[in-house]
């Protein structure tokens, strides 16, 4: 495989393809809403008004607006390669939510000229009209399960540009100069990241993507694999060019069977067309990647953990230094980034660091995919540049609340906090969501309104980091214990004013003390609930024993 | 409807003893076979430990003593470390499972949409807590972390299934259908 070679399959998946292209969502969420049957009978009905020459059904992956599936959308297929067809196109009209299976043929028949009775979604709607697509470019509109479609759309050249326009050096300079920072939660630089590793002397290295997707409220990882899995495959080669490691690990949780089964497929078809393997692109560099499947612990998204987790053993987490870029997988210098950071990595390298800088704020740079759920109209996934304000996610894009008002939105999962309805026009960005005592996380955002109670969720979040905990260091395996238990005293109005003072302490102690990420964020949900609900705790407290006298006491 | 005599030799369960046991032993025989199958792909490395794990518990149904010290001495690991890695993950289970089995995600998302009352349903349907099996075998209660249906909360998986925006009413009545099963 070379250049020309890889080209010849992008124009032969061109010519192939049909020019009216009717997209079916086949991801997880779905299919529960059994978009497979809604295909079924799209494919039928095709093939029943006689447009089999003109029309084509792809089951495609995620489209992002999981609450209204299934969702079918038309598009001409000339508006995957050429952005000049996306104005005058149809599509706006065509978008399909809520198909059911029994609406599927008259969706084909409207091709035709006849009516249909499925629900038409808008386009315009700023649920879609305010997102910025890096990542989630080609999410929803090619095949997943055939290579072909996403070489169609432009890919691997990217992988080709760095491993023959540019030395490893120059990549993770150019990645540097994106100002892009770790998707998974922290935040931290990841040209900076990629640097430590390429720097270690030469020997065996090691690239994991880390796709194990523990926060509860977070399903963008899931979604970019099940609906674009070549786009992370991709980035991973690039990762293992730059740094020079030639072994790459996928490390995917057992709840996401089909992400799995698509990447199966996905490395199997690369390894077919010489994009993985050994001499990618006939050159004399190799790359292989294998997965590794998770067994539910939540622990095992830390990195260190992740690593003991690939190796076999318990997902046990150990103190950094060393940190795994010096010495990771069985002690060799390990890159591990999340998925998302991974999908990033073809745009940036195939459009240039300058273009991806220019989106975003000045210390986040990018866009970032929120999984928007809860108590909000508008469901789904969203990617939005970095710098819009949650009152424009909440509000504009998911729709508000149904019959109620916003009360807090918690972002970043069990490690993050609640953010009151008050600080709603607080842009979103690293480091303005760790000021105001929450966190980017991984992207889970779930919206409360007036009926949620804020001492019962904080309670909720450290029951999860109760059982999650791996029991390794003391702070974390008897402090959530505790945690717990005052926060059960407080549902119960058994607490005391001493037991309010106890809380905020302890959870300082937790946060100080514990050996891992788990246990230094799991206090976070407290403690952001009791700095903009404390109220709410005050008002659970137990009532006094004896009655305060009402008259004035002498003195 | 037809009763089949249990002394009759066409009765399913009671052929002879000896044969029901020969074949019993040949069905396990095929599912130790595919653990050594499993082991050989990976070359026997200690780091293939969780794959042969999920292996075994696809095939045998759970991790029974015998199979864990099958693998142990597989892939040539002491007991000890195959028991920790089977214990410290949650999708391991070393108790036997019901013949269906009901996952309730509990999520933030499904939580804030009330899967908690739909857990409570079933716990009360069923006569037994989460992580447990129904008294008559027939369902296995069990929770997810999150199983990423946040946009469809709260979410449900029966037998691998998942469906989504569910009511404890409509959860009741897919386990009355597998109660009533025989």
């Amino acid at each position: 495989m070379d250049l020309a070679n890889l080209i010849d399959v992008a124009t032969a998946e061109q010519m192939r393809q049909k020019p009216l292209r009717v997209n079916c969502c086949t991801s997880t969420g779905c299919r529960a809403a059994r978009s497979l049957e809604v295909m079924q009978n799209l494919e039928a009905a095709v093939e029943a008004e006689g447009l089999t020459d003109r029309v084509e059904v792809v089951g495609v992956g995620c489209m992002g607006f999981c609450g209204l599936g299934p969702l079918v959308q038309v598009e001409p297929s000339a508006t995957l390669y050429d952005e000049s067809h996306r104005s005058t196109a149809l599509v706006e009209d065509l978008f399909y939510e809520g198909v059911k299976p029994a609406e599927a043929t008259s969706i084909i028949g409207a091709l035709n000229g006849g009516v249909t009775t499925a629900l038409k979604g808008d386009l315009q709607h700023p649920f879609f009209a305010r997102q910025k697509k890096v990542v989630r470019e080609y999410s929803g509109r090619i095949d997943p399960e055939r290579i072909e479609e996403y070489i169609a759309v432009g890919g691997y050249r990217a992988l080709y540009k760095a491993l023959f326009e540019m030395t490893p050096e120059e990549v993770v300079a150019e990645i540097t100069k994106s100002g892009l920072r770790g998707r998974g939660g922290g935040g931290y630089p990841t040209g900076l990241k990629w640097a430590t590793v390429a720097k270690m002397p030469a020997g065996q290295k090691y690239v994991i993507c880390n796709g194990d997707e523990g926060d509860p409220g977070a399903f963008m990882d899931r979604s970019v694999l099940e609906s674009d899995p070549h786009l992370i495959l991709e980035g991973m080669a690039i990762a293992g060019y730059a740094v020079g490691a030639n072994h790459g690990f996928i490390y995917v949780r057992a709840e996401y069977p089909l992400a799995i089964q698509r990447l199966q497929k996905a490395i199997q078809q690369a390894k077919k067309y010489g994009l993985l393997g050994t001499q990618i692109f006939d050159s004399h560099w190799d790359f292989k990647i294998d997965i590794r499947i998770g067994a539910g612990a939540f622990v095992c998204g830390e990195e260190t953990a992740l690593i003991q987790s690939v190796e076999g053993g318990r997902g046990n987490p150990r103190p950094r230094p060393p940190y795994p870029a010096q010495s990771g997988l069985w002690q060799c210098p390990t890159l591990i980034n999340n998925v998302e950071t991974f999908g990033n990595i073809t745009p940036i390298v195939r459009n240039g660091s300058d273009w991806y800088a220019g989106i975003g704020t000045e210390k986040s740079k990018g866009t970032k995919i929120f999984a928007l759920t809860g108590k909000i109209r508008n469901n789904g996934l969203i990617e939005v540049p970095m710098g819009i304000t949650l009152r424009e996610i909440v509000e504009e894009m998911g729709g508000g609340v149904p019959d109620g008002t916003v009360k807090a939105v918690q972002t970043g999962g069990p490690s993050g906090g609640c953010i009151p309805a008050t600080l709603l026009d607080t842009p979103v960005a690293y480091d303005s969501l760790v000021e105001i005592g929450s966190m980017m996380g991984s992207g889970g955002m779930v919206v409360m309104d007036e009926s949620t109670s804020m001492v019962e969720v904080a309670h909720f979040y450290m029951e999860f980091c109760r059982e999650e905990s791996c029991g390794k260091c003391i702070p974390c395996r008897a402090g959530t214990v505790q945690l717990h238990e005052l926060l059960t005293r407080f549902l119960k109005k058994q607490a005391t004013k001493a037991d309010l003072e106890k809380l905020e302490s302890l959870c300082q102690m937790v946060k100080e003390t514990s050996l891992c990420g788990l246990g230094m964020s799991a206090p976070n949900p407290v403690l952001s609930t009791l700095r903009y609900f404390h109220e709410e705790y005050e008002a659970l407290l137990q009532a006094p024993i004896y009655a305060v006298p009402a008259y004035a006491v002498p003195d | 409807m037809p009763t089949l005599n249990p002394q009759s030799p066409s009765h399913p369960d009671l052929k002879s003893p000896q044969s029901s046991k020969a074949k019993d032993q040949a069905l396990s025989d095929r599912r130790f076979k595919t653990l050594d199958m499993t082991m050989k792909r990976n070359q026997f490395k200690h780091d293939a430990l969780i794959e042969v794990l999920h292996k075994a518990q696809e095939s045998f149904g759970y991790l029974e003593e015998e199979v864990l010290i099958y693998i142990a001495r597989g892939l040539k690991l002491p007991l000890s470390r195959v028991y920790g890695v089977a214990t410290f993950y949650h999708l391991f289970s070393l108790k036997p499972s019901g013949a269906h089995t009901c996952i309730v995600c509990l999520g933030t998302a499904c939580y804030v949409k009330g899967s908690s009352k739909v857990l409570q349903a079933l716990e009360q349907e069923l006569g037994t807590s989460v992580g447990n099996t129904s008294a008559d075998g027939k369902v296995s209660l069990l929770s997810a972390r999150c199983i990423g249906a946040c946009g469809i909360a709260p979410a449900v998986v029966f037998d691998g299934v998942v469906a989504g925006k569910i009511e404890p009413e409509e959860t009741l009545k897919r386990i009355q259908a597998w109660e009533a099963e025989d």
